[in-house]
């Protein structure tokens, strides 16, 4: 990989799974703003990151571990390690403020975290877990071929858009609405660009085409 | 879209403004006239001899807060500006943009301006009748607008916008209905300084919007220096020069005429300089300010997104608005226009 090439943070695969304009308003842009969401995944994440490594009955928590995989290209933090000396397994837990989703942006994360530990210490890893705080739920993630694959797919998109540098056009959804960045976006001033019939209107001196 | 916060205006001399706990205090000679909690204000203005302590200055920078200074004029001073918003990839294209290709962003915004000096004439014309010169200008600035679209250069654009607003002004006596004009006297623009008070008002509160303009191109990550139609000067702020050319008319001229016009400020809230500079009292510089303010809460229906905003949020829409054309996401930068 290219050392000069800016690295991708774990969370910008999970913005990108969201929305790719989110991940490069972010990541490209530097555009950050809070809402509820947001804050409040926040405070979940100050609550879990705090705590201090324990070990019960064989497996050993780690909390807020820093990863690097240089040839993956990623960079970032994991909410929870378990460690298993009995059954020698590494599990990656992530913690969610919300519940189990039907998409893979969630699962993808967790699995980039896998293949950073499994580039860094030579490991394999074949499960990681989600706690979902709002149903209280841990969710078992099986890393199989096809989330890799997916994964793979979804870091090598980030990186194009790194590295263009470019904004993918908004498209208006229903997510829109619990996005913290829609005031920022404008998806809707975007994506029904009228900005050229307008400025004709201006130029013809024509009212009635301004005020439809 | 953004709330609209309060500005705080200090224009009595020799106040001493500073910050106790969570509230901004100002005082004069140890006694304390106001005190207001802090995150209820967006921006402070200060006028002439105002001191201000620099744990506030550093609060203002560190929180976004507008902090300026301006001369008992309106002259622009000084501003604090807390850490640059992030967006590099955004000023690199607008560093780009200015200087390879300003025409299209110059000529939607000299357009817009032409446009809404039009509607200002063409208003005064529906409520007071009709009068021959003020006709003819409407209809040169038809010609102007007709020209503006096709200006092949930027100077060229330049020299129909002065044309245009030479023509604007030359009728704007028409537009102080005071008896005898009552000392409002109005003979084209003039500025620095400005020779009688109509033009006093006038930069007074131009200089006061461009900073408004300045703060709201910051917050999007702009560079408020950087413009298209204005070049590049040092301690000017060109790309909000640029945004205040679209508002000036129906905003500040109209503002100014009606303060006139129904008599709330007077010609004895000026004095004339031996050298021909006019000055405004404290108590019309407080008038047009309240005016000012009281303006921004007004809400129009934006005439590109269609959304009902209050005035004083314009600025702020106009600037994301160049930030999504530069972005890429709008093909033409749209300009306000009033009609």
């Amino acid at each position: 990989m290219d050392s000069t090439k800016k690295l991708i943070p774990l969370a910008a695969l999970q913005h990108y799974a969201f929305c790719p304009r989110q991940c490069a308003l972010i990541h490209n842009h530097q555009l950050w703003a809070e809402n509820w969401h947001t804050a409040k995944g926040q405070l979940l994440h100050e609550r879990v990151d705090r705590g201090e490594p324990e070990t019960r009955k064989d497996i050993r928590f780690e909390r807020s571990v820093s990863v690097h995989a240089p040839s993956l290209r990623l960079t970032g933090k994991l909410d929870l390690l378990e460690i298993n000396s009995a059954e020698n397994t590494l599990i990656p837990v992530e913690y969610k403020k919300g519940k189990s989703k039907v998409d893979d942006c969630d699962r993808i994360q967790v699995c980039a975290q896998a293949m950073c530990l499994e580039e860094m210490l030579g490991v394999e890893i074949s499960d990681g877990a989600i706690w979902y705080w709002q149903t209280k739920r841990r969710e078992k993630i099986e890393l199989t071929e096809k989330l890799r694959k997916r994964t793979r797919g979804v870091i090598e998109a980030v990186g194009e858009l790194f590295d263009n540098e470019s904004l993918p056009k908004a498209v208006f959804m229903r997510a829109c609405n619990n996005c913290s960045l829609l005031d920022l976006c404008e998806p809707k001033v975007s994506q029904a660009d009228r900005s050229v019939g307008y400025m004709e209107a201006i130029f013809k001196d024509d009212y009635e085409k301004t005020t439809k | 879209m953004k709330k609209l916060q309060n500005s705080l205006f200090i224009t009595r001399q020799k106040s001493y403004v500073h910050k106790q706990r969570e509230t901004i205090v100002v005082e004069q000679e140890s006694e304390k006239i106001l005190q207001i909690p802090i995150h209820a204000i967006k921006s402070i203005f200060c006028f002439g001899n105002v001191i201000v302590s620099p744990f506030l200055l550093g609060f203002c920078a560190e929180n976004g807060v507008g902090l300026a200074f301006f001369t008992e004029y309106g002259r622009f001073l000084a501003r604090i500006q807390g850490p640059q918003s992030g967006n590099v990839l955004l000023r690199r294209i607008q560093y780009e943009k200015t200087k390879s290709a300003p025409l299209d962003v110059a000529r939607a915004i000299i357009a817009a301006k032409i446009v809404s000096s039009r509607s200002v004439l063409q208003r005064h014309i529906r409520n007071y009748g009709s009068q021959d010169d003020v006709v003819k200008v409407i209809g040169r600035l038809k010609h102007n607008l007709e020209q503006a679209r096709v200006d092949p250069s930027l100077d060229r654009l330049r020299g129909t916008e002065g044309v245009a607003a030479a023509n604007y002004f030359s009728v704007f006596q028409h537009l102080v209905r005071v008896e005898n004009d009552a000392g409002f006297a109005f003979n084209g623009r003039n500025k620095r300084p400005p020779t009688d008070p109509i033009n006093a008002m006038l930069s007074f509160l131009y200089s006061v919007l461009g900073n408004d303009i300045s703060a709201a191109l910051q917050g999007v990550g702009l560079d408020p220096q950087v413009g298209f139609l204005h070049t590049d000067r040092s301690g000017r702020d060109s790309l909000a020069m640029d945004l205040l050319e679209e508002l000036r008319a129906w905003w500040v001229d109209r503002l100014v005429l009606t303060q006139v016009n129904r008599r709330e400020i007077k010609a004895r809230d000026f004095s004339q300089a031996v050298s021909g500079a006019v000055t405004m009292s404290e108590s019309a510089r407080k008038a047009l300010l309240k005016a000012y303010q009281e303006k921004k809460h007004e809400e129009v229906e934006h005439p590109y997104t269609k959304e009902k905003l209050p005035i004083g949020l314009i600025p702020h829409m106009q600037a994301m608005l160049l930030a999504s054309h530069l972005r890429g996401d709008l093909e033409c930068y749209p300009p306000f226009v009033y009609r």
